[in-house]
């Protein structure tokens, strides 16, 4: 069994938003919905989280700061869209610096619409994130053993680890793009 | 003399192996106790051993490798700061090692180029001047009011953990300044509100994690490991004030332990974080009103008057 289900930690960013949603994921913290009582902490530290919550569009201003906390995650992690906002960029989806939704920019694994999205909805959606977390941590040691054969087979630069995660999310992101775009 | 060194063995063996499991306990209790305060129902008990195996599974990202060496390094010289404690051996080398542990935990911040990181550290450092005289002055009192005696009959007082806990005064007595003190700048070392400056259990602070932005996975399950043995070991510390030899006095120095450790939680969860400066004169004033008066009486009564000789 994997530990990873049993703490999930969260780093949460909102982007082009009415801060609705946001509100509504600080509102599960409170005494009322508790999501600590599943070991879920809100961390403020893209290093230390395994879910990244994401509410609100995507403009040209925030692409580079959702894609940075994606890659400072390490893996296994998930992406969760809440609000309709996040899923397809919902009202604010026809403005001029609008991207659209998260997956323009980064895979994303589970969406939660709504608007805004509620407390018991958000708490559901990471709880399905926690399944896909299970399954990409199970994928893990695979992919971590891959990525140091292809390392082996063709040697870059000395630092270049980082540089390999970046490139595949981002291939992932542009897929994303044209499906978006379609 | 074969029989000390058995319990002796016995008694590290036990830190070794058991303090991480009490130490992740107590966490656990912790988070639960403050969900509790706080009106929430909290995460279950065990959640802490949960947090390290998760933060074990994760895929290793490091800055750099000398960082992973300076956190292990936190780790073993924490186990030899605790293991020096239970074999009995003396409090300024076990306070000491304490030191040598914390100061590779601000190098492992140091090793990254991350502000926050820096920052903590700088942080940390200014915390351990504001504990540092106080811890001192506790292994001081406690030895003023250790005497033993050598083959010839004169006066010898004690640093060594094994006089202290198996002398027959119970230290507190004489010593309730100190003892206040101690637990002013155990809240320090806890990393408790209002002075969890260099590092901070709650989420969204102005340092995101401070000294421990940068750890990540393995790294992080390492120091939080680390802590576990630091806090088991510091309560070892408040313990030294009621043991005199007794099974009785045992029982309560443990009681008393917990009841400490409540305390904590308590006053994390009422206060609000200060600033360093106040963490940082408020721990001196402290230290100067409780400790050195304190120790100053006992002083005063031990060289001019013989008292406990
Ligand atoms: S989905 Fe609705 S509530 Fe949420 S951020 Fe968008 S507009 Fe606001």
């Amino acid at each position: 069994m994997s530990y990873v289900t049993k703490s999930p930690w969260i780093i949460h960013y909102d982007g082009s938003s009415c801060n609705g949603c946001d509100i509504e994921v600080l509102a599960c913290l409170t005494p009322m919905y508790d999501v600590e009582r599943f070991g879920i902490i809100n961390t403020g530290n893209p290093k230390h989280a395994d879910i990244f919550l994401v509410t609100g569009s995507v403009n040209e201003q925030n692409i580079s700061v959702i894609k940075q906390i994606y890659e400072q995650m390490p893996r296994p992690k998930v992406v969760v869209a809440i609000g309709i906002c996040a899923t397809s960029g919902g009202v604010f989806r026809e403005c001029y610096n609008i991207m659209g939704g998260v997956d323009t920019v980064i895979p994303v694994d589970v969406y939660v619409p709504g608007c805004a999205a509620r407390p018991e909805a958000i708490i559901d959606g990471v709880v399905k994130g926690l399944g896909v977390l299970a399954e990409k941590r199970a994928r893990l040691p695979q992919e971590l053993a891959d990525e140091r054969a292809r390392r082996a087979e063709s040697p870059r630069d000395e630092d270049d680890t980082t540089e390999d995660v970046i490139t595949v999310d981002v291939a992932g992101g542009a897929d994303a793009a044209e499906k978006g775009d379609a | 003399m074969s029989g000390n060194i058995t319990v002796t063995i016995i008694s590290v063996a036990a830190y070794f192996i058991l303090a991480p499991f009490i130490g992740g306990l107590l966490a656990g209790i912790d988070r639960k106790l403050s969900a509790r305060f706080q009106g929430r129902c909290g995460p279950p008990v065990l959640q802490p051993f949960y947090d390290v195996f998760k933060l074990l599974e994760k895929e290793p990202v490091t800055v750099n490798g000398a960082q992973d060496f300076y956190v292990a390094c936190c780790l073993v010289f924490m186990i030899i700061t605790g293991a020096f404690f239970f074999a009995g051996l003396s409090l300024l080398l076990v306070i000491f090692t304490l030191t040598t542990a914390g100061l590779f935990l601000v190098a492992a911040a140091y090793s990254s180029n991350s502000p926050y990181a820096q920052v903590g550290a700088e942080r940390e450092l200014l915390q351990m001047m504001a504990y540092e005289p106080m811890v001192l002055l506790t292994a001081v009192s406690l030895y003023l009011v250790t005497p033993i005696y050598d083959d010839y009959g004169s006066v010898l007082h004690s640093f060594n953990v094994i006089d202290i806990i198996s002398h027959t005064h119970v230290g507190v007595q004489y010593l309730p300044g100190v003892f206040i003190g101690l637990l002013f700048v155990l809240t320090i070392k806890f990393r408790k509100s209002p002075f969890d400056l260099s590092m901070s259990h709650h989420a969204h602070q102005e340092l995101v994690k401070g000294l421990t932005t940068e750890l990540s996975g393995k790294t992080l399950a390492v120091l939080e490991v680390s802590h576990w043995y630091e806090n088991v070991f510091l309560l070892g510390f408040v313990f030294l004030f009621f043991a005199n030899g007794t099974a009785l006095m045992i029982v309560v120095g443990v009681i008393v332990c917990l009841v400490a450790y409540f305390f904590e939680t308590f006053i994390d969860n009422v206060n609000a974080r200060m600033k360093w400066q106040f963490a940082f004169n408020a721990s001196w004033i402290v230290s100067l009103v409780c400790g050195v008066v304190n120790l100053l009486i006992i002083y005063i009564a031990v060289i001019y008057f013989g008292w406990g000789v």
